[in-house]
């Protein structure tokens, strides 16, 4: 307070000291130029892409609005079906994600067995390609002579997705379970709470929230990978979107299937990074 | 097949040697004196037989060595590069001079990419297997609504599908024609639409118990399915293929080629 009243001479508004009137300046002008030089390489964006000799060939190819509008509707109907095996996929994968993160966090000698095979499926599932699983469970599995509706590709290309993304979570979660501090076991212990108290009402509490971030990216990846499940019969959005890039020849459809991804992807992550934020300032 | 395969390089030879001084294609080709073909990778029966399109053998290698034959090219000029299908399609600089994987001649595709004329029409075939056709199945389109359908998705058989039997539920789409074909094996599809060549190919060689239930003529469809060789699009070649390509079509060459590498395509039931 007194050194504002010592300071009021260079101040245009009163209550502001010569640090933060210089510290504003500062901001104001890294936000210029940081607009400025946004605007110029969107500018040359703009300017020199379509100099580039084959633009008229890439903007009929992939940019053609007569194409677009004949084929989003059909491609928006399409994502229907990616978000319904999202809905359906994503509690599995983190009911299956918990359990295996339990499993590697067994600690009693007994329970080895466990932790080997949370351990072998991390390890496993983590290391084989998405798409690869999917082949082999989605055309494997009902290749054994299951009776419909039980072979169904969207029944087994679940089973794989869940497979492997709760893999990924599992270790997510374990690493949520051991960044809590070993005082808070020792705590619940002396409060007369067994090992799976402990672990429900004072571990997993705290370890789910602090790793929801990083779940989040997870369920954003998932909602992409989704896709793949298109290679084993199911017409979701990325098939739909070949279909008509096969009749068309035309690869507007993909463009307007990547759009319709972002929309949901984009506000996903946003979010998600806004919780990473909220917790590392919460942190600090 | 040794003896059928000597007969057409026969065939092929001595059309080439006849033809080799007009040289329409002169400074058009990717390379001087060399023809660039793309075919698919890999390439299958029976447009190529074994994969190995420098053989001859197959419906499409023999095209492919025809139509240069008669451009021009000895056998030695001819040089095969691999591409799929989106590589085909997609804009800029093509690395073929003309591109022959059963691509079918659309006008939407037209508007990207050149199209030679015709050098076949595919009649579009119904593959089963022996216990869907055990179950009731016959080659009529009101036992076909009722399947559960099958297709490569980027082959016309999905708009065929959409326009003339329209399944009653919707059909499952794959990436190639192994995959169609797994599906049909893990039960999950009931049958799947494929032109004529490949559904024989596929229910006798790739299936134990495929059976090709019939087959639709190629004027049943709005568009006919026809075969042409792929270019660049405004591709000054185009008039070089063209003019091989009807002299193929007007001398019979066309037709003993088909003959020869396509015979059983003849002998399907017609479905109507």
């Amino acid at each position: 307070m007194t050194q504002t009243e010592i300071d009021s001479p260079d101040a245009k508004r009163p209550g502001l000291t010569r640090r933060q009137i210089y510290e504003a300046q500062v901001r104001r002008r890294s936000m210029a130029i940081a607009a400025g030089s946004t605007a110029a390489v969107l500018l040359a964006l703009v300017v020199l892409i379509p100099l580039a000799p084959g633009w008229e060939g890439v903007k009929k190819s992939f940019f053609n609005a007569d194409v677009f509008a004949r084929t989003f509707p059909g491609l928006l109907e399409a994502f229907l079906l990616d978000v319904a095996i999202f809905a359906w996929s994503a509690p599995l994968i983190f009911l299956l994600g918990l359990c295996i993160a339990l499993c590697r966090d067994a600690r009693s000698p007994a329970l080895y067995p466990l932790r080997l095979f949370g351990t072998l499926y991390t390890d496993i599932f983590r290391g084989v390609p998405v798409i690869l699983v999917i082949y082999l469970i989605g055309f494997g599995i009902p290749g054994l002579g299951l009776p419909r509706p039980w072979n169904s590709p969207y029944i087994w290309g679940t089973v794989a997705l869940v497979l492997t993304y709760a893999a990924y979570v599992a270790e997510v979660l374990r690493s949520g379970i051991e960044s809590i501090h070993h005082s808070q076991r020792a705590a619940a212990a002396s409060l007369g709470l067994g090992h799976s108290d402990t672990m429900r009402f004072v571990i997993l509490p705290q370890a789910i929230r602090r790793v929801v971030p990083a779940n989040m990216n997870l369920f954003v990846a998932l909602q992409k990978d989704v896709a793949l499940l298109s290679f084993i019969g199911p017409v979701e959005i990325f098939r739909q979107a070949g279909v008509y890039k096969s009749l068309l020849a035309n690869f507007t459809p993909y463009v307007g299937a990547a759009l319709i991804f972002l929309a949901v992807t984009v506000p996903a992550t946003r979010y998600a990074d806004y919780l990473m934020n909220k917790q590392a300032r919460a942190r600090s | 097949m040794k003896l059928t395969m000597t007969s057409s390089l026969a065939l092929l030879m001595s059309a080439g040697m006849a033809l080799a001084g007009g040289h329409c294609a002169a400074g058009k080709t990717l390379n001087d004196d060399v023809l660039t073909i793309a075919t698919g990778n890999p390439a299958y029966y029976p447009w190529v037989m074994d994969d190995a399109p420098e053989s001859k053998a197959g419906f499409e290698a023999a095209v492919a060595y025809a139509v240069a034959n008669r451009m021009g090219f000895e056998d030695a000029q001819v040089a095969w590069v691999r591409s799929s299908f989106d590589q085909a399609i997609q804009p800029g600089a093509k690395d073929f001079d003309f591109n022959l994987q059963q691509f079918s001649i659309t006008p939407e595709r037209e508007e990207i990419v050149d199209f030679s004329a015709p050098y076949y029409s595919a009649a579009m075939a119904v593959v089963t297997r022996q216990p869907v056709v055990d179950g009731g199945a016959e080659a009529t389109l009101a036992s076909l609504k009722g399947l559960l359908w099958g297709a490569h998705a980027s082959t016309t058989a999905v708009p065929m599908l959409a326009e003339i039997v329209q399944p009653d539920r919707d059909p499952l789409l794959y990436g190639d024609n192994a995959d169609v074909v797994e599906a049909m094996k893990a039960n999950q599809i009931d049958a799947a639409l494929m032109d004529l060549p490949t559904a024989l190919f596929t229910a006798a060689v790739l299936m134990d118990d495929g059976v090709v239930l019939g087959q639709f003529p190629p004027e049943r469809s709005e568009n006919p399915d026809q075969f042409g060789l792929l270019m660049e699009e405004g591709n000054p070649l185009k008039e070089c293929v063209d003019a091989a390509i009807a002299d193929l079509a007007a001398d019979g060459t066309l037709a003993a080629i088909e003959a020869e590498w396509l015979a059983e395509a003849t002998g399907v039931p017609v479905i109507d």
